[in-house]
């Protein structure tokens, strides 16, 4: 399958339908550069996403890009989060072995000296039954999206 | 000679009290500095104590250390090497519940009054749609009611830190079972300074950081909760800071 980007960049995936447990307790951490560059992946992230921690670290966030997801949630997170506020959603992300994982994302601006150095992205166990509600939506909006291209 | 006032967080367990005696009469001795030891029967009392400029060290919990960086300029200096702040959500061995899911959206829950537990317990909770609310939150003084009560049927489940779950005999227990448990691994308790024992920060950071390996070392963290401080770096400070925004929305 061909996941095409924001950005405008494309690449070949094989996606598999089959979704991982997110697991208990844990909260899946990293940090990005303002331009999404990661800097930083916690143990959880590493497991979840099924990449090796160099190959996360100094890659773009976006490698965790579903494309079941629309466009237009990553267009608002970046818009809230480069306004120094906090943005949180529902995110189906994409796993190395092509497998999915959902998480309730929460990112926030590091604010230093009044200056955003970078975001931390603190990913947390959804509840199943918004899970729910949000899949017709974003399948909607992707729809709107494909349409208007 | 002015008296600093020092407080630890009130969710120390008793066992741990004549450690923070120890620790105090030493740093009072290692910095020449008279530092009172003021001890808290609740968070409330402690925030009040907070909110007056009263206290002027402290070893924080992280819910209570994010809002002194941000509210009050204090500067953490060390935390407990190897010790996490985690929690675990706790129903009797032969309740019904045997995952988060299960839960009902409106579960009776008794927990300490401690911001932490609170925040990590609901967080904890999520996938079940219960939210914060103070209808189905009872309060009790300690970790040790908490789990009495929880015995005593007066509630469905209990939030408590996972070092005072440890603690308690096995013969309780075994009377509990653990529906979920936090593993977080980056948030601790700090040990942080006001801003105006400016003058002493760097003083009091370097001989905590090196009492393990003076000759004191043994006698002085025997009783302490932790075997070993280590430095917080303002980033890493920072970073926990983020992560405490974070899990709060």
């Amino acid at each position: 399958m061909k996941i095409r980007y924001f950005s405008g960049h494309t690449r070949e995936f094989n996606v598999v339908d089959e979704e991982i447990p997110y697991p208990e307790g844990r909260l899946i951490v990293s940090r990005t550069t303002t331009r999404g560059i990661i800097t930083h992946a916690n143990s959880a992230f590493v497991e979840m996403s099924g990449y090796e921690a160099h190959e996360l670290i100094g890659a773009d966030h976006s490698l965790l890009r579903h494309p079941d997801m629309p466009k237009e949630a990553f267009r608002d997170l970046w818009s809230t989060v480069l306004a120094g506020r906090k943005w949180q959603g529902f995110v189906k992300n994409l796993r190395k072995d092509g497998r999915f994982y959902w998480v309730l994302a929460t990112v926030i601006p590091n604010i230093r000296k009044g200056q955003i150095q970078g975001f931390t992205s603190v990913r947390r166990k959804p509840s199943r039954r918004k899970i729910n509600e949000i899949i017709p939506v974003y399948e909607q909006m992707r729809f709107d999206e494909e349409r208007s291209i | 000679m002015s008296c600093y006032t020092f407080s630890i967080s009130p969710d120390y367990l008793p066992s741990d009290l004549t450690g923070w005696f120890i620790f105090n009469t030493w740093l009072q001795k290692i910095t020449d500095t008279r530092f009172h030891l003021e001890l808290h029967d609740s968070f409330e009392q402690q925030r009040y104590d907070l909110d007056d400029d009263k206290i002027d060290l402290i070893y924080a919990n992280p819910f209570d250390a994010a809002k002194l960086v941000r509210e009050k300029g204090f500067k953490p200096l060390v935390k407990p090497q190897n010790r996490q702040d985690e929690v675990v959500v706790l129903v009797r061995a032969e309740s019904l519940y045997q995952c988060v899911e299960d839960l009902s959206t409106k579960p009776i829950i008794i927990s300490a009054d401690d911001p932490d537990v609170l925040m990590m317990g609901f967080m904890l909770l999520e996938p079940a749609d219960v939210v914060k609310d103070d209808e189905i939150t009872m309060i009790r003084k300690s970790h040790v009611q908490v789990a009495k009560d929880l015995l005593n049927k007066e509630g469905d489940i209990a939030f408590m830190l996972k070092s005072s779950f440890d603690e308690l005999s096995d013969l309780i227990k075994w009377q509990m079972r653990v529906l979920v448990e936090s593993r977080i691994d980056l948030i601790t308790h700090v040990l942080m300074a006001s801003p105006r024992l400016e003058p002493l920060h760097d003083s009091i950071r370097n001989s905590v950081l090196a009492l393990a390996s003076s000759p004191k070392g043994p006698s002085v963290m025997e009783f302490m909760p932790m075997k070993q401080w280590q430095n917080v770096e303002e980033e890493e400070a920072e970073f926990m800071i983020d992560l405490m925004d974070a899990i709060m929305s």
